[in-house]
């Protein structure tokens, strides 16, 4: 595919541009790497916003990534949360609580051999959708599942 | 300066199991003190987890992650002795570094 090879080309000059700077000093290796706190997805006040700010688009479902929640949390201030993606290549993993004042609870990014599974404790302000999506080599994923809650975790 | 994080690496089989417990308040902004002022957010945004030298996890975090926030990941490829360093930096700029080895 002409697109694939155009990608590749594309990333190919700009690690070249980005090797050349840290050659000369100009970045660590660490600023090149830790993206911003990306504050448009984090600031959402639904979902639809969150997927906006990540540039998601709407995620197709899919079996392979698997969200463990409890399908009851007693208490909403620490729900745990489980997300293993066996979608192959899978780069990131985001967590959302559908019903929280903001939606997006964290996102991870994976390299060098982690595994694309992350374990996770959650505030929830009521019961809700919680839901996983997985970006794998370019396209989006998710798997939703309901949490109740009997008592919730924002707030006071 | 937040108190140290507590860090579990341990090898099961080839896999390496990375556990990390940060000690945060993670206050959203949302919940109010005795006095009904509220209380303004104070949450990790950003922290990484280095193998050996190479970063392995970003994770990037909103007001919505539990207090003393907990995190488990897996690797390949990483052996007993590797050293572990994990970091996060807050939204006031307040910051942690802490190193484990995997065991």
């Amino acid at each position: 595919m002409n697109t694939t090879r155009r990608t590749v080309l594309k990333s190919a000059t700009a690690s070249g541009v980005l090797a050349g700077l840290i050659g000369t000093g100009a970045l660590r290796p660490t600023q090149v790497l830790a993206a911003e706190w990306n504050k448009a997805a984090f600031e959402a006040k639904d979902t639809a916003g969150a997927l906006k700010g990540m540039g998601a688009g709407a995620p197709s479902d899919s079996k392979d990534l698997i969200l463990r929640v409890p399908d009851i949390a007693e208490n909403g201030a620490v729900v745990p949360v489980d997300v293993v993606s066996n979608i192959p290549n899978t780069s990131s993993i985001w967590i959302l609580v559908e019903k929280n004042p903001q939606p997006l609870s964290a996102s991870f990014d994976f390299a060098n051999g982690a595994l694309p599974e992350v374990s996770a404790r959650l505030k929830m302000g009521q019961t809700s959708l919680v839901k996983a999506i997985a970006k794998a080599d370019g396209k989006f994923y998710t798997a939703q599942k309901e949490v109740k809650v009997t008592v919730g975790g924002c707030g006071g | 300066m937040a108190d140290p994080m507590k860090i579990r690496a341990t090898m099961k089989g080839d896999v390496a199991e990375i556990r990390i417990l940060m000690a945060h308040p993670m206050e959203t902004g949302q919940r109010k003190d005795a006095a009904g002022n509220a209380v303004p957010p104070h949450f990790i945004q950003t922290m990484t987890v280095e193998v050996g030298g190479k970063k392995v996890v970003e994770g990037h975090v909103g007001t919505s992650v539990s207090r003393n926030p907990v995190f488990g990941f897996k690797m390949k490829g990483a052996k007993v002795g590797d050293k572990v360093v994990v970091n996060w930096v807050d939204n006031k700029g307040d910051k942690r570094t802490d190193e484990a080895a995997i065991a």
